[in-house]
C-alpha cells in the first residue's frame, strides 16, 4: 500500500533494536567515510556491508522503489553532467593518460576519467541504503527520545517525531485529493504537458495546506490539554538505554574510519586510489 | 456539599468576534454527577468545555467577566497545565489527538510530560488501559485501530493523570451507531466505578440517553435555555424548538397526539410505560399506513462480481454485486473498515478492480481512467476543504468545465444554472472563505453537479453536523433526487438512511449483508448487528405498543414526516 511508502516499520531486527541516535550517528559517521575517500575498494565494502544491513532489517525494496528510482536518476544525471563540464578530470587526478576512444576534439573517454567517475558513482550508491535503513528502521517517537538525551531540547526533538509521524497521514490525504481533482477533469497524469500538469498540481497543494493547517491545530491543542511543555523536562515512554548493540555498531563504524584513515596515511598516500601507476 | 464546577455572572467573548460567544452563564456542577450539554451548532456550547479545561484563555483569546471556579478555585490565576490535572477532556476527533505512535505511547504522554519514571509510567499505562480493554494492543499503531478503539485510548490517556473531572466533546461524532452505543455504556461505566464527575457535549441526544445522565443542560445562543432531568425536557417540546433533535420514539409519541409527561419516564425507550399510550400509537398506525413506491426505472449504475485486495493481503472487496436505477437514492452502509469508502474508490477509478464489471448506463467503467470516469460518475468527498482550491466561488464551480475546454459562455450559463439549483446565485461574488460549512459543502457538490454526473456519490454528507446542518444538507440532496438525479451515499448514519434513503445496502465484511429497505434493516437486530447499527427506537416502540410489523409501522412514520412537515 502506498501509505506504507518510506514510513517506519516495526520489526524486531538488530538494526530496529538499535538507539536512534546510534543509528543517525553511524550513519553519519559512514558517509563520512565514503565521501572522505576516493578509494572504491573501501567504498564499495562499505556498501557491501550496507546491502548486508538492508537486508537484515526486512526492508521490502517495493516500500522504497519509488525513492529510489528517483535517487538513481539523479545519480546518472550527476554522472552525465560531470562528464560534460570535465571529460578529463580524471586524468588530472591519476596523473596518466589511456585513451579509450573519442566523440570529436574535446569529448575523449579516459580509462582514468571512467575509474573516477565510476568511483564517484559507486560512492553515491553507498549512502543511499544508509539513509534508507535510518529511516525505516527508526521509531520517530525513540529516536525523538535519543536526541533529547543528546541534549537537544526536547520541544524541537518533539517536532521531528510528529513530523515523520503525521507524514503517512499527509501522503495518504494528498493521493485524496488529488484523485479528487482528477475526477473533476483535473489532468495531472503524464499526459498533459508540463506546465498544466505543474499547475494542476498547486490545486491540490491548496486545500492539503488547509486542512493541515486545521490539524495541527487539533494536534497542538490535545498536547497542551495533556501537559506537553509543562516543565523543562519530560521522561519519555519510548527511550532505550544504549546497551552492548549500540557499542558493536560503533565499533564496526570506527573501524571503517580506522580503515580509511590507515589506507589513506599509509598505503595510497592520500584519498585517491591509482591503479595507474 | 460544595460544587466541583460553578460558573457565576460568566461571560466570553472572543477577540474575534463581534458579540459574546458565552452570555451571563450561572451553572453549578456537584462532584459525580453526570452532565449532557446539548446544543445546536454556534450555540456555544463547545466554548463552554473549552473555558472548563483551559483551552480558553490558553489558546483561544479573548475577553472573560465573571468567575469560574473549578474546585473553590478561580479559573482566570490558573494555567491550562494546573487546569488539566483536574479535567481531563476526550477530544472529538480521536485521530487528531493521537499523539503517539502505539497505544501504550499514547496513554503515557501525560507521564511523560510530568517526568514519571519508566518504570512506574509503564505499569500504570497497563493499569489504565487494562480498565478501557485496551491492555493487549499497547504495542499497536494507530493505523490498526478502530474509531472506537481510538477513543478509548484517548480516554486512558486523560484517565491516566487521574482527573476528577471527564469532559467529552462530541463523543459520538466519528463513530458508527453500535460503537457510539458501546462507548456510552464505557463512559457510564466509568462514571458508576470511580464516581467521577462526567460532562458530555453532544447534540445526538437519543444515542447518549441509551444510559442514564443526570441532567441535560440545553444551551443556545451562548445563553442556558434550561437545566433540567431528561424527564421532564423530553416532556416538553423545548429541544425542538432550539434545533435539537428529539428521540424518534418521542417524536411517533407526539405525531401520535400523545401527551408525554415525566411519569411516563420517557428518558429511555427501555424504560418508557406506555399503558396508557399504545391504543393511541396503534390507531395513528392504522390511519397512516402507507406503501413505498418502488422504482422501476432502468438502470444506473451496476456492479458484477467485484472483488479487489491490496497487494498482497487479504480481499477487502469479495464478490460484490448490485444493481442502482436511475432516480433512485441509495445508503451504502456498514462499520469503518467494512469497504464502503473502497467500494466507492473501486467505482470512480482511484482504485483498480481485480475482477468484475462497473456498468454506468450501458457503458462499462473498468478500462477507464479517473478522468474519463469523472465524466459518468460524480464524488464529493467528506471534508468540503479537500476540494476547494479557488479564492471565488464562480470560477471553484467553473473549473471543471474550463479544463474540458469550453467556451467561457457555455461555462457561464452552466454554473449558474447550478448556482441557482444550489441556492448559491446570491452569493456569486463571495469568496470561498468568507461562507459557512454548510455552504462549503454546498460549493463542492455545486462543483461536481456541474460537470452533469449520472451518479453523484457523496462520502459521509452530513458527518459532524447538528440537525439544522444536517437538514440542510439532506433536504437539498432530496431535491436535487427529486428532479431525477441519481445519488449514492456512503454513510453510517441511521437517520440519514431511515429518512432519505428508501433503499439501503448493508457491508461487512467485504460482502453484502443486505440490500433492502432502510426500514427492514433497522428493524433487524440481526442485521444490525452484522452492519454495526443500532436498532431503531421505533421498532422498540411498536413492539412496546403492540404493533406486529414494525418494519411497516418505521415506513408509516417516515412517509408521515415527508406528507405532513414538507
Amino acid at each position: 500500500m502506498k501509505l506504507k511508502m518510506f514510513s517506519y516499520n516495526e520489526e524486531n531486527t538488530f538494526v530496529h533494536r538499535l538507539s536512534g541516535v546510534t543509528k543517525l550517528l553511524c550513519f553519519l559517521i559512514l558517509s563520512f567515510v565514503v565521501m572522505y575517500t576516493y578509494d572504491i575498494r573501501i567504498m564499495l565494502l562499505i556498501g557491501a556491508f550496507s546491502i548486508y544491513l538492508f537486508k537484515l532489517s526486512r526492508i521490502s525494496f517495493k516500500q522504497v522503489r519509488f525513492l529510489v528510482m528517483y535517487l538513481l536518476f539523479f545519480v546518472a544525471l550527476n554522472g552525465v553532467i560531470t562528464y560534460f563540464f570535465e571529460p578529463t578530470h580524471g586524468n588530472m587526478l591519476y596523473g596518466t593518460y589511456h585513451e579509450l576512444f573519442r566523440f570529436n576534439d574535446i569529448y575523449v573517454v579516459t580509462q582514468e576519467q571512467l575509474f573516477y567517475q565510476v568511483s564517484k558513482m559507486v560512492k553515491y550508491m553507498c549512502v543511499i541504503p544508509m539513509g534508507l535503513i535510518f529511516f525505516c528502521t527508526t521509531n520517530p517517537s525513540e529516536f525523538a527520545s535519543s536526541l533529547n538525551h543528546a541534549k537537544v531540547p526536547y520541544k524541537g526533538a518533539y517536532a521531528v517525531s510528529l513530523t515523520l509521524r503525521y507524514f503517512p497521514d499527509i501522503a495518504r490525504q494528498f493521493t485524496d485529493i488529488s484523485n479528487a481533482q482528477q475526477a473533476r477533469g483535473i489532468d495531472m497524469s503524464a499526459k498533459a504537458k508540463v506546465m498544466t500538469r505543474l499547475k494542476n498540481t498547486l490545486m491540490v497543494i491548496s486545500p492539503l495546506i488547509f486542512s493541515a493547517l486545521d490539524r495541527v491545530d487539533m494536534i497542538s491543542n490535545a498536547m497542551d490539554l495533556r501537559g506537553f511543555g509543562k516543565y523543562p523536562k519530560r521522561t519519555w515512554y519510548t527511550y532505550r538505554k544504549l546497551g552492548k548493540e549500540d557499542a558493536l555498531a560503533f565499533v564496526v563504524c570506527l573501524s571503517f574510519v580506522a580503515l580509511a584513515l590507515y589506507m589513506a596515511i599509509f598505503v595510497t598516500n592520500g584519498r585517491f586510489y591509482n591503479p595507474f601507476i | 456539599m460544595e460544587p466541583i464546577i460553578k460558573f457565576e455572572n460568566f461571560s466570553f467573548q472572543y477577540f474575534s468576534q463581534k458579540t459574546a460567544t458565552l452570555k451571563n452563564i450561572n451553572l453549578a456542577i456537584y462532584p459525580g454527577e453526570k452532565i449532557l450539554i446539548v446544543g445546536p451548532s454556534g450555540s456555544g456550547k463547545s466554548t463552554l468545555g473549552n473555558c472548563l479545561n483551559g483551552l480558553i484563555p490558553f489558546a483561544y483569546k479573548g475577553k472573560i467577566s465573571g468567575s469560574l471556579k473549578i474546585k473553590g478555585q478561580e479559573t482566570k490565576n490558573q494555567n491550562i497545565f494546573s487546569l488539566s490535572k483536574n479535567i481531563g477532556t476526550v477530544l472529538q476527533d480521536s485521530d487528531g489527538q493521537f499523539v503517539g505512535l502505539s497505544v501504550g505511547e499514547d496513554i503515557a504522554f501525560a507521564l511523560e510530560n510530568e517526568n514519571v519514571g519508566q518504570d512506574i509510567m509503564k505499569q500504570q499505562v497497563r493499569k489504565v488501559a487494562a480498565m478501557v480493554d485496551m491492555d493487549r494492543l499497547l504495542e499497536s499503531s494507530p493505523f490498526e485501530l478502530s474509531g472506537g478503539q481510538k477513543q478509548r485510548v484517548s480516554l486512558a490517556g486523560v484517565m491516566v493523570d487521574d482527573v476528577d473531572i471527564l469532559l467529552f466533546d462530541e463523543p459520538l461524532a466519528n463513530l458508527d451507531p453500535a460503537t457510539g452505543k458501546t462507548a456510552i455504556e464505557l463512559i457510564d461505566d466509568i462514571h458508576k466505578q470511580s464516581n467521577k464527575t462526567i460532562i458530555i457535549i453532544e447534540h445526538r441526544l437519543e444515542d447518549v440517553l441509551h444510559r442514564d445522565v443526570d441532567r441535560i443542560i440545553l444551551v443556545d445562543d451562548g445563553q442556558i435555555v434550561v437545566d433540567d432531568k431528561a424527564e421532564n425536557i423530553l416532556a416538553s417540546s423545548i429541544l425542538k424548538e432550539h434545533g435539537i433533535r428529539e428521540p424518534l420514539y418521542i417524536t411517533a409519541l407526539k405525531y401520535a397526539g400523545v401527551d408525554i409527561k415525566p411519569s411516563m419516564k420517557p428518558a429511555h425507550i427501555e424504560t418508557l410505560d406506555v399503558s396508557d399510550c399504545a391504543q393511541k400509537v396503534r390507531d395513528w398506525f392504522i390511519e397512516n399506513k402507507a406503501q413505498l413506491i418502488e422504482n422501476n426505472n432502468e438502470p444506473m449504475l451496476e456492479l458484477e462480481h467485484i472483488k479487489f485486495r491490496y497487494d498482497n493481503t487479504r480481499e477487502i472487496i469479495k464478490d460484490i454485486s448490485f444493481m442502482i436505477r436511475k432516480g433512485e437514492m441509495v445508503s451504502i452502509i456498514g462499520r469503518n473498515g467494512a469497504g464502503k469508502s473502497t467500494l466507492s474508490k473501486l467505482i470512480l477509478g482511484f482504485e483498480k478492480v481485480d475482477e468484475g464489471k462497473i456498468i454506468c448506463d450501458g457503458h462499462d467503467l473498468v478500462e477507464d481512467s479517473i478522468m474519463e470516469r469523472g465524466r459518468q460518475v460524480g464524488v464529493v468527498l467528506q471534508n468540503p476543504n479537500q476540494m476547494l482550491s479557488k479564492p471565488l466561488i464562480y470560477d471553484e464551480i467553473a473549473l471543471g468545465l474550463r479544463n474540458q475546454g469550453l467556451s467561457e459562455d457555455e461555462i457561464r450559463e452552466r454554473v449558474e444554472n447550478v448556482m441557482k439549483i444550489c441556492g448559491l446565485y446570491e452569493f456569486r461574488k463571495w469568496p470561498i472563505s468568507a461562507l459557512s460549512y454548510g455552504q462549503k459543502k454546498r460549493v463542492s457538490i455545486a462543483c461536481i453537479l456541474v460537470l452533469n454526473p449520472k451518479v453523484l456519490i457523496l462520502d459521509e454528507p452530513t458527518a459532524g453536523q447538528d440537525f439544522a446542518h444536517y437538514s440542510e444538507i439532506m433536504e437539498f440532496l432530496k431535491q436535487l433526487n427529486d428532479n431525477g438525479q441519481t445519488i449514492v451515499l456512503i454513510t453510517h448514519d441511521m437517520h440519514l438512511m431511515l429518512e432519505y434513503t428508501p433503499r439501503a445496502i448493508a457491508l461487512n465484511d467485504g460482502k453484502i449483508v443486505k440490500d433492502g429497505s432502510s426500514a427492514e434493516i433497522l428493524c433487524s437486530k440481526e442485521l444490525c448487528e452484522k452492519a454495526n447499527l443500532k436498532e431503531t427506537s421505533l421498532m422498540q416502540l411498536a413492539n412496546k405498543c403492540g404493533i406486529d410489523s414494525p418494519t411497516d409501522y418505521v415506513t408509516a412514520f417516515i412517509e408521515y414526516e415527508r406528507k405532513e412537515l414538507r
